[in-house]
């Protein structure tokens, strides 16, 4: 039953990317498929990223209503990478090469977020909603941050840096497309072998212990992996708020597996599907302004409402 | 042999264990009781490495329990804690495989499938091997649990409170089961237990705490009577013994 | 205690507004009020109006968010940040939309009718959830907030409003003069209004059946309640922008330090609220000078620390 879900998925996969390729298209082929061969490939790569984000952090949380974005992660990318400016200098700024600027953004990062999740984790038992909530502020604060020293940084020159607060699917930076290509495989390499460990770290806090899985130490190694899912696709296109949420609900719903190993490949994929079929549609089809990210926003947090619901009157 | 040696904690400024010495036999089934707040489950916790030990030494079989790697203590000693929640829809015969972690790794080979087997023989789960967690009854729940520690194949085993939700019927199936499967493969059980009746019933070896420190430890014939309720729990109940065990009348 | 409380959040008000005066991008100094007409011009245009809005957006946002904190019976919510704002918002958007040649006025109403719905909704939604979980209020409220924003942003894109809808999600007062700000007197007005019925307003904190019992015309007070707090967050929406925290953290300060009588804590609150929103225009114009940062970043970071220390800070005698 699983093998054939899968194939569906992917089917699926392949139909919208195939239509993302060619509907619509004008002038010449040679152009457009490399133009759209390269959205295609950022947006198969963030919605893969951040599905696997989203699952990860939900195991090491034992809770489902959880995304990395929620607790604010990707406001922290936008403001170490303000502060950065800061301290560099615009001008200083712009000559370094962007990948290196994205490399020690993707550093800080890490450190930053690990010791906040250390922090905030070491709390989990007592009382889920306020870490929540703690995050969510925690990312409005980030956000305001952000936005203040940018004002402070120089006030008629913020252009420098374009923190939407919506995501841009439509447009990839180019320069970093490879970068983030390598590093997320890396990553989804390092997840892949350590998936049954992942298995017994959903356990809960003791167990694992017992079965000799170290949950503080594979706590840790997956709060990196997270850090470098969701600061590429951050680097790539901006916040990307409930889009995991939406995804990884959905993946449990079709694939209702405790193992890692169908569950991470089944929320990539649904995660491509989502990403390049919302914007197929949103764009090509329905022929919308609006960015994709702003309808998946309406979505995710609908879903989160509608979670948060459920588990209350529980 | 589990070896304490003047073992102290505190948490949160408050002195929970203090300077601990005890020494937990091997083979069979220990005991450990104590009024709230005596300290049992932190020490069990700190046996476990849950806690990181302060001050003090723990030794399994003569070695130092900090020098022991977590691979390997996973295949020397398994806990179970006292709140089991399962928000995965794994079936029984999924949840017993993960006790072959530590050997495994997650791919399950034959050795392995045959300690399951033999694991869902030894705890009566066949019939409900298929199923769901959440489908079973608390008892079945917490018998399924254990056998997933016992295919852990440990020399020891810690259980917190396991009594705690079931009911009799559970409750003396899962004690005599334990009772008998340590006594045929040579295992050491160490259970934090409420009710005193259970373990002057079931237990080989007694071990009372009382504000953080050990204030009894022996068989029960030796160890629970009169005297011992009021130190222990400061509670007046007479005490009698039927078929050579002492059994409190509550 | 508290007459302590009013005395110096009065004589607060009193300083920081003088500042107020004399502070700003274009020199103006106590002499050359005295010589220059242009001066004066200029105190009377955008100085005094500016204070005055600033002062009267944080009376009123602190007022309309102790009272929305009464109808949600949950102390850390308040009308922007839990869904109003952004209903507000909305009903701007939309009477742009479908009123493009209407002045403020029409504006200003159709604000306040999307923000009672969206007050509405949010208290529909409240009503599911466990009164075992205090915090999850708020999160919802938040998260309610984020998809009303997402919508309004929708829309926006849709009718390419996109631009417009900056000038509302970030409130600032550098647009602030005289002819443009009158509306927020009417904010005073309603936070006035609530001072007035602070009684009564105080019983319906203690619930329905309390209510009933003492025989308040329970439903009565909660209408009026809901119309203060969608007023208020309309008109200040309307004039100034979305500026959050402010209903969340001053009620919760004041109430934490003097209890709840709300007929001795009210006025403290209002004046408490004018002392932070005028201290902090006066601190983005100066931050930066010459340069202005929109206040509502300022509030943004300065809001959310008081939120995080209000949630984790447990309160004396607790």
């Amino acid at each position: 039953m699983l093998r054939l879900r899968f194939l569906w998925l992917i089917l699926a996969l392949v139909v919208v990317s195939v239509l993302f390729l060619t509907l619509g298209a004008k002038g010449s082929w040679g152009f457009t498929l490399w133009f759209r061969g390269q959205k295609l490939a950022s947006l198969l790569l963030i919605g893969g990223a951040v599905s696997t984000a989203t699952i990860l952090f939900q195991t090491i949380t034992h809770n489902r209503i959880l995304t990395p974005s929620i607790m604010g992660f990707d406001a922290l990318f936008l403001l170490i990478l303000t502060l950065m400016i800061f301290g560099m200098g615009a001008g200083g700024y712009a000559q370094v090469p962007k990948v290196t600027l994205f490399l020690i953004n993707l550093v800080l990062l890490t450190l930053a977020s690990v010791a906040l999740f250390t922090l905030l984790l070491k709390d989990q038992s007592s009382d889920l909603m306020r870490m929540v909530l703690t995050g969510i502020i925690l990312g409005v604060l980030f956000r305001s941050l952000g936005l203040l020293i940018q004002r402070l940084i120089d006030p008629s020159e913020f252009a420098v840096l374009q923190s939407a607060s919506f995501a841009r699917f439509n447009k990839v930076d180019a320069d970093l497309l490879l970068a983030s290509a390598i590093l997320v495989g890396l990553t989804w390499g390092a997840v892949w072998r350590m998936r049954h460990r992942l298995d017994v770290l959903a356990l809960g806090e003791v167990l694992p212990v017992s079965l000799g899985a170290d949950p503080r130490r594979g706590q840790l190694l997956v709060l990196m992996l997270i850090s470098v899912l969701v600061s590429v696709s951050t680097a790539l296109v901006g916040p990307v708020a409930f889009l995991g949420l939406l995804v990884s609900s959905l993946t449990y719903r079709l694939i209702p597996s405790w193992h890692h190993g169908h569950i991470l490949p089944a929320a990539i994929l649904i995660g491509g599907i989502t990403l390049v079929g919302g914007q197929l549609l949103l764009e090509r089809i329905l022929h919308f302004e609006t960015p994709l990210a702003v309808v998946v926003e309406c979505l995710g947090g609908l879903v989160f409402l509608i979670l948060i619901l459920r588990k209350g009157s529980t | 042999m589990i070896r304490i040696d003047n073992v102290s904690h505190q948490i949160a400024g408050q002195e929970i264990l203090r300077q601990v010495d005890l020494d937990i036999p091997q083979g069979g089934l220990t005991a450990l009781v104590g009024p709230n707040g005596a300290g049992k489950s932190t020490l069990l916790s700190l046996v476990a490495r849950l806690l990181s030990l302060q001050l003090g030494r723990i030794e399994i079989n003569g070695q130092d329990l900090q020098q022991i790697s977590h691979g390997d203590q996973a295949q020397l000693l398994a806990i179970l804690p006292q709140v089991l929640t399962s928000t995965h829809r794994i079936s029984v015969e999924d949840l017993v495989g993960f006790g072959r972690y530590p050997y495994s790794r997650g791919r399950l080979g034959p050795q392995d499938r045959k300690v399951i087997a033999q694991v869902l023989e030894s705890f009566e789960l066949q019939e409900v091997k298929h199923r769901f967690l959440d489908t079973l009854s608390g008892g079945q729940r917490q018998r399924a649990y254990t056998a997933m520690a016992w295919a852990q194949d440990t020399e020891y085993l810690l259980l917190d409170e396991p009594l705690n939700n079931l009911d009799i019927a559970a409750s003396r199936s899962l004690m005599s089961r334990l009772k008998s499967l340590a006594a045929q493969q040579s295992r050491t059980i160490v259970i934090v237990l409420h009710d005193i009746n259970y373990a002057a019933g079931y237990a080989d070896h007694i071990v009372a705490m009382k504000a953080g420190r050990v204030v009894a430890s022996g068989p029960p014939q030796e160890v629970v009577n009169e005297s011992f309720l009021k130190a222990v729990f400061d509670t007046d109940a007479k005490v009698i013994t039927a078929e050579d065990r002492p059994l409190v009348i509550v | 205690m508290p007459r302590l409380w009013l005395l110096i959040c009065l004589c607060l008000i009193l300083l920081l507004s003088v500042l107020s005066i004399f502070v700003g991008v274009i020199d103006l100094s106590p002499a050359a009020l005295l010589r220059d007409p242009e001066a004066l011009q200029l105190l009377a245009v955008s100085r005094l109006p500016r204070t005055a809005a600033a002062v009267l957006t944080g009376c009123s946002m602190a007022v309309s968010g102790q009272i929305m904190q009464i109808l949600v019976r949950n102390k850390f919510v308040e009308p922007i940040s839990a869904g109003t704002g952004q209903a507000a918002a909305l009903g701007i958007l939309l009477s742009v939309l479908l009123f493009p040649a209407a002045g403020l006025a029409v504006k200003m109403s159709l604000a306040a009718v999307t923000a009672l719905l969206g007050t509405l909704g949010f208290l529909a939604l409240v009503q599911r959830l466990p009164p075992t979980e205090p915090l999850l209020v708020p999160l919802v409220g938040l998260v309610y907030g984020g998809i009303l924003g997402a919508v309004m942003v929708f829309i926006a894109y849709q009718a390419d409003l996109i631009q417009y809808i900056d000038v509302w999600m970030l409130g600032e007062f550098s647009g602030v003069m005289r002819g443009r700000y009158e509306l927020l007197w009417l904010a005073g007005v309603a936070a006035f209004v609530s001072y007035l019925i602070a009684d009564q307003f105080a019983i319906l904190g203690l619930g329905r059946d309390m209510s009933l019992s003492l025989g308040l015309n329970h439903r009565q007070v909660m209408a009026l309640g809901l119309l203060c707090v969608s007023v208020v967050s309309a008109l200040t929406v309307v004039t100034v922008g979305m500026l959050p925290f402010i209903g969340l953290v001053i009620p919760n300060l004041v109430s934490r330090r003097l209890g709840d009588n709300l007929r001795v804590t009210l006025p403290i609150t209002a004046l408490l609220g004018g002392v932070f929103v005028l201290g902090c225009d006066i601190l983005a114009r100066v931050v930066r000078y010459p340069y202005e940062v929109p206040v509502g970043t300022i509030f943004g970071v300065l809001g959310t620390l008081a939120f995080l220390w209000l949630i984790y800070a447990r309160p004396r005698n607790a």
